[in-house]
């Protein structure tokens, strides 16, 4: 860092670096919204192929007719099913968002890091906790639409701290959120779409982007 | 006209402290980590920066515990905003002017 300025483009070139830097998370990185985009499309193959018979069962009616107890195998398999996506979505993205930090020589763990976390979090979690709710009451239906909703209204929360394509990816999970719930029925469908295609598409487009 | 010089404010002549106060106008209150990590300083070259910083009551400095460490937070005071604001702006007239 230079000590002294005389060039006043170059200050102000410098102080909006600084002002971006300090207050927004850039180390995210397209390729894990790429990744997390496959393995959801690869979950839902197996939701679809294995546990509910290649569509021989229509998961919201079956689900629901099977009824009496949330705690049935077919709920259980598509828990642990969209358990191992999380997971293995949540570790890419920390990846693929590591690598980049090292190749722009930045910090992953900062204080803007801290502060995109927390936004996203609250919002998420209340989420998931009410899609277990819905599941333990055996609202199985409005599931997919609960998750993309309260997905989205993460993003949109977290958005404004890091990158600005976060906003409106936000934003399109909400709609094919409400979508899925006027449209009980294909909640599977609108799922492979906010969670496999949108995150393929925005996370290449970011990676185009910032990252090329 | 009048010149956009004179609204230059001389305490952000230095890179480094219009570097720590640009991140403080986004940031409500900064620890001194964080600015030493954003800045990529020695911690006495940042210190010697925030005091001087600290004396023009541009920034105000506080003190508390964190569990058992001492943590020092900075904040940037409305005084040390409308400088930076002038500053910023006169910055702009001077690219204008060019």
């Amino acid at each position: 860092m230079k000590t002294n300025s005389s060039n006043p483009k170059e200050d102000i070139q410098a102080i909006r670096e600084i002002m971006e830097r300090s207050s927004k998370f850039l180390s995210l990185s397209g390729l894990s919204g790429v990744f997390a985009g496959v393995c959801a499309l690869i979950g839902a193959a197996f939701a679809w192929l294995v546990v509910l018979g290649s569509g021989s069962v229509h998961y919201d009616e079956y689900l629901c007719s099977v009824g009496a107890s949330p705690f049935n195998q077919i709920i259980i398999n598509l828990g642990i099913d969209a358990l191992i996506v999380l997971v293995a979505a949540i570790l890419g993205a920390f990846y693929f968002s590591y690598r980049k930090a090292q190749k722009s020589a930045q910090k992953l763990w900062t204080s803007s890091t801290r502060r995109l976390l927390g936004h996203l979090f609250i919002p998420l979690v209340s989420g998931g906790i009410f899609v277990l709710i819905l599941v333990f009451r055996n609202n199985i239906d409005l599931v997919a639409s609960a998750m993309l909703i309260f997905y989205g209204l993460s993003l949109v929360n977290a958005g404004k701290f890091t990158l600005g394509e976060i906003h409106y990816l936000g934003l399109t999970e909400i709609a094919l959120g409400i979508l899925a719930g006027i449209f009980v029925h294909h909640g599977l469908l609108f799922w492979v779409l906010g969670f496999g295609v949108m995150h393929i598409i925005y996370g290449t487009v970011m990676y185009y982007r910032h990252e090329r | 006209m009048k010149n956009p010089i004179s609204n230059l404010q001389k305490v952000f002549e230095s890179r480094i402290r219009l570097g720590i106060m640009s991140a403080l106008m986004v940031n409500d209150t900064l620890d001194f980590n964080a600015l030493k990590e954003l800045l990529e300083l020695t911690d006495g070259n940042l210190a010697s920066h925030l005091k001087a910083l600290e004396q023009q009551e541009i920034i105000v400095v506080s003190k508390q515990f964190v569990g058992r460490k001492p943590s020092t937070t900075y904040q940037a005071t409305d005084l040390g905003k409308n400088l930076f604001r002038q500053h910023l702006a006169a910055l702009e007239e001077l690219i204008g002017n060019q």
